[in-house]
């Protein structure tokens, strides 16, 4: 099968080509060698089924950054048959400068002039035919958005690519083209491919170049001796990039006749950004979009209409009942997913209906037929105790996953993202990052997984290894059911405090332990320079339906596989431990404490005393720790295990639940079952709640952690770091949770780590150390 | 006359004369189009007064103050757009 590459600059339309050129095929694999992620599709609309490939989208080929290495290495050594090089015609000199890299290597290629609609409705008009004339290779105008021209687009690739194409430099008019020329000969000399590619490179002084062709350098340096520019002195790099541009501007700026003769106009961008990255609204706003965001997604009182009209609940109006607050119909039932004091958010509309309809009527029904039928009790145990309820519980939190994540896509689709990072950067200075690391961090909020491939766009080493680091402690999407369920339990079983603004502190706590641990970092083992921040601002546009559906889409497909998957799996493992002794005995749900599970989390129970639900709970303290420790496979299963081990704890003689039912397939009751049994404090179930959140993150996270720091020992520290900050943030919550006066043995232990770390820095301690 | 690009005021624009700096800095400013001859118009400030939003190429660029100073502008005599609202005019 023909391989066709995609190459172009970031935000130029590249993924929307990719998927409009190849369906709902797209997955994602990893690259052979470099554990990075790439996209692989298929075309069927040619003679042959083609594949298509997505590198990373790219400024230039320098290698100082790991996508621009992965993008040149991807052409020269796995050959596609044809690259295809996507033009922003909006933005024609910029994109181009990667064009004049790509020519000169050895491979057949086409150029998709992108956006020309945007251009042509500006009344701008580009020469295509004569941008084709100069080039040299094939140019045709597309929509990747519209669809329009992409068959054409993949004829004229399909036709380049049984041609062979000879690099092409348009550095030949410059200064020291005989150089190039010089060092070409030498190379094709020695058999290398895309000789003229590698000469360039060599010129340029490219790192990566000159170790691998050392002999041929001589020519280079020898050059160097006589030769002396007026502006660059005998810096090639520079003289490079300036040829090329200098080359753009004369050759190919003609083929773009603008309309408007003014230098600088005022696009409708600029004047969104007038607001919205104002002076003194900028911040604000900011702050407003993302408080926008979490209310929308989870308050149960939309725009406070409850608070300020003072609307009656539902037990006020004698619909539910006034202490359990079930409700007392079918019919108030289903009111009740839209209004309880309050109006519900949209957010959590659609959480309801998903949850009544989903895990209520659906799973109840399925729980009814399986008890009805004339299986053995082990097996009725097994499929609605631990394989229903544990799944249940997890795809419960399938809504406000997806619409959190919508919300991101939209931010992201749009090009605000890219303004946060322009409003924040000053303050992620101080922590020694830049306002870039922002929006890994932010996509923490939805997958770290994602997130970490993310930072490969930070090209400071130590800054992406911090960044990576703290991801976790942005609480994913997964982590969410572990804080909204015991929030909402909380709030149930000991009657007081507010389970939004309980979620909305985990998640500042999260910020805060990172913002923390990456100070930490920068001034101890992780010091450096602040990285550079040149940033391209792109220009806003409205977000497309169809993208934002292709996203919301994915992440529905990998949530629901990964709960029929590893969850299940989790769950099977689970139940059959919490159900067999190590004699292999089948136990009763009330034998739980003989369980083989049972014993091996009660023999590391003691570990966790200092977090608060290690060995002061108790009897059945120990699931907290099975919860912990399946949480490393996929955060969703610590719900899910509270939601099968509550299953046999219920069953236990002795809980009061005041008479009201517990669905263990929902997680709130689940964990309310758990409260009741284990009889664990507040302070403690914060802790957990804060241990989860800032520990090794799920089996994924850290495969993506490993496959981003590419060094063994760097991975090994990361691991100890999680386990650490969990520890310490765990019993820092439940000590001073407990006992307020801990607080200032908290202070006096940072103070001092602080003191120690300022001395250290000046010298005080004569010692060197690196991690 | 020459300064530098962090010392411009909101509104003003020029033309490139040099970039120094870092290898890995000096780079990434060539490759996002600040070489010798483009133009350049500062468009705005961050809120913090830090990093700053340019106009260079037909594209909008945000760099800080510290990489800002590596790009040796030439400025001619009153050349400054005043037409950018109220914020550019007040500079």
């Amino acid at each position: 099968m023909k391989r066709f590459a995609l190459a172009g600059n970031p935000n130029c339309g590249k993924t929307t080509l990719f998927n409009s050129l190849t369906g709902s095929t797209a997955h994602v694999g990893n690259w052979p060698g470099v554990t990075v992620d790439k996209r692989e599709g298929v075309y069927k609309k040619c003679a042959e089924p083609i594949s298509i490939v997505d590198l990373p989208g790219i400024y230039s080929l320098s290698p100082y950054t790991s996508e621009e290495i992965i993008a040149r290495n991807y052409i020269l050594d796995q050959k596609p048959d044809c690259v295809i090089n996507i033009v922003d015609a909006t933005n024609l000199e910029r994109n181009l400068y990667l064009t004049t890299q790509i020519l000169e290597m050895d491979v057949p290629m086409v150029i998709a002039l992108n956006m020309m609609d945007a251009v042509e409705k500006n009344g701008d008009k580009i020469d295509a035919n004569e941008l084709e004339k100069r080039l040299g290779v094939p140019v045709v105008k597309i929509s990747a958005l519209r669809n329009k021209n992409l068959n054409e687009l993949m004829d004229k690739a399909y036709n380049e690519s049984k041609k062979q194409r000879r690099g092409y430099s348009v550095l030949e008019e410059c200064d020291i083209a005989h150089l190039i020329a010089d060092v070409k000969t030498a190379l094709t000399g020695e058999n290398v491919a895309n000789p003229l590619f590698h000469a360039v490179k060599l010129v340029e002084g490219d790192e990566l170049e000159v170790s691998m062709h050392k002999d041929v350098l001589g020519i280079v340096d020898e050059f160097k001796k006589t030769y002396q520019n007026e502006i660059f002195g005998d810096d090639f790099e520079a003289l490079i990039a300036d040829g090329r541009y200098k080359y753009i501007s004369k050759r190919f700026a003609p083929v773009f006749q603008r309309k408007s003769k003014e230098k600088f106009t005022l696009t409708k961008s600029d004047k969104a950004d007038k607001v919205l990255t104002h002076k003194i609204w900028g911040i604000p706003i900011f702050l407003l979009i993302l408080f926008a965001i979490f209310h929308l997604t989870f308050s149960e009182d939309f725009l406070f209409l409850g608070a300020i009209f003072g609307l009656p609940s539902l037990a006020d109006l004698g619909l539910a009942d006034q202490l359990t607050g079930e409700t007392l119909s079918y019919s108030a039932k289903w009111l009740s997913v839209i209004y309880d004091g309050g109006v519900m958010s949209p957010g959590v509309i659609i959480n309801n209906l998903w949850n009544e309809i989903m895990v209520g009527e659906l799973f109840g029904w399925i729980q009814g037929l399986v008890e009805n039928s004339n299986m053995s009790p082990w097996a009725i145990g097994l499929i609605n105790n631990g394989i229903i309820d544990g799944v249940g519980a997890v795809l419960s939190f399938l809504p406000p996953i997806l619409v959190l994540f919508l919300f991101f896509s939209i931010l992201e689709d749009s090009g605000y993202m890219a303004r946060i990072a322009f409003i924040l950067d000053r303050m992620f200075r101080r922590f020694g990052l830049s306002g870039r690391a922002f929006m890994p961090m932010i996509m923490g909020f939805g997958c770290s997984v994602p997130a970490m491939i993310n930072t490969r766009t930070l090209a400071d080493d130590k800054e992406r290894t911090a960044t990576i680091r703290v991801i976790p402690f942005f609480s994913c999407g997964a982590k969410l059911p572990i804080l909204t369920a015991i929030a909402g339990a909380m709030v149930m079983a000991f009657g007081a405090g507010n389970a939004d603004l309980l979620t909305f502190e985990m998640y500042v706590l999260g910020i805060a332990v990172a913002v923390i641990s990456v100070l930490l970092m920068r001034s101890t083992s992780l010091k450096g320079e602040t990285p550079p921040f040149i940033m391209e601002l792109p220009a806003y546009h409205a977000p497309q339906f169809k993208n934002l559906m292709l996203h919301l889409w994915d992440k529905t497909k990998h949530f629901i596989k990964k709960a029929f998957t590893i969850i299940l799996a989790s769950t099977i493992v689970i139940w059959l431990l919490t159900h067999f002794s190590f004699s292999w005995k089948l136990l009763e749900d009330e034998q739980v404490n003989e369980s083989i599970l049972a014993n091996i989390a009660i023999f590391l129970q003691p570990l966790f005393t200092p977090l608060g639900f290690g060995s002061q709970l108790g009897e059945y303290g120990w699931v907290f720790v099975v919860a912990a420790i399946s949480g490393l496979i996929a955060k969703e299963n610590v719900i899910g295990t509270f939601a099968t081990l509550a299953a046999c704890l219920s069953a236990v003689a002795g809980f009061d639940f005041n008479g009201l039912v517990l669905d263990a397939a929902d997680g709130v009751d689940a964990v309310r079952a758990i409260i009741t049994a284990t009889k664990i404090t507040a302070p403690a179930l914060i802790s957990f709640i804060a241990f989860n959140m800032t520990t090794i993150p799920c089996f994924a996270a850290v495969g993506a952690a490993k496959g981003e720091l590419q060094n063994k020992k760097r991975f090994n520290w990361t691991l100890m770091f999680w386990l650490a900050s969990s520890y310490i943030v765990g019993s820092a919550v439940y000590t001073i949770g407990s006992w307020w006066w801990t607080c200032f043995v908290w202070a006096a232990v940072i103070a001092v780590t602080v003191i120690v770390i300022v001395m250290y820095n000046k010298g005080v301690f004569k010692r060197s150390k690196s991690v | 006359m020459e300064k530098t690009l962090d010392q411009f005021t909101i509104g003003e624009y020029g033309t490139v004369r040099r970039v120094s700096g870092e290898g890995k800095v000096k780079r990434r400013l060539f490759d996002m189009g600040i070489t010798p001859g483009a133009e350049i118009l500062l468009r705005k400030k961050a809120p913090l007064g830090d990093p700053l939003e340019i106009t260079v190429r037909g594209y909008e660029l945000t760099l800080r103050k510290t990489e800002a100073c590596c790009v040796t502008m030439s400025v001619a005599d009153n050349t400054t757009i005043t037409d950018m609202g109220k914020e550019g005019a007040a500079q």
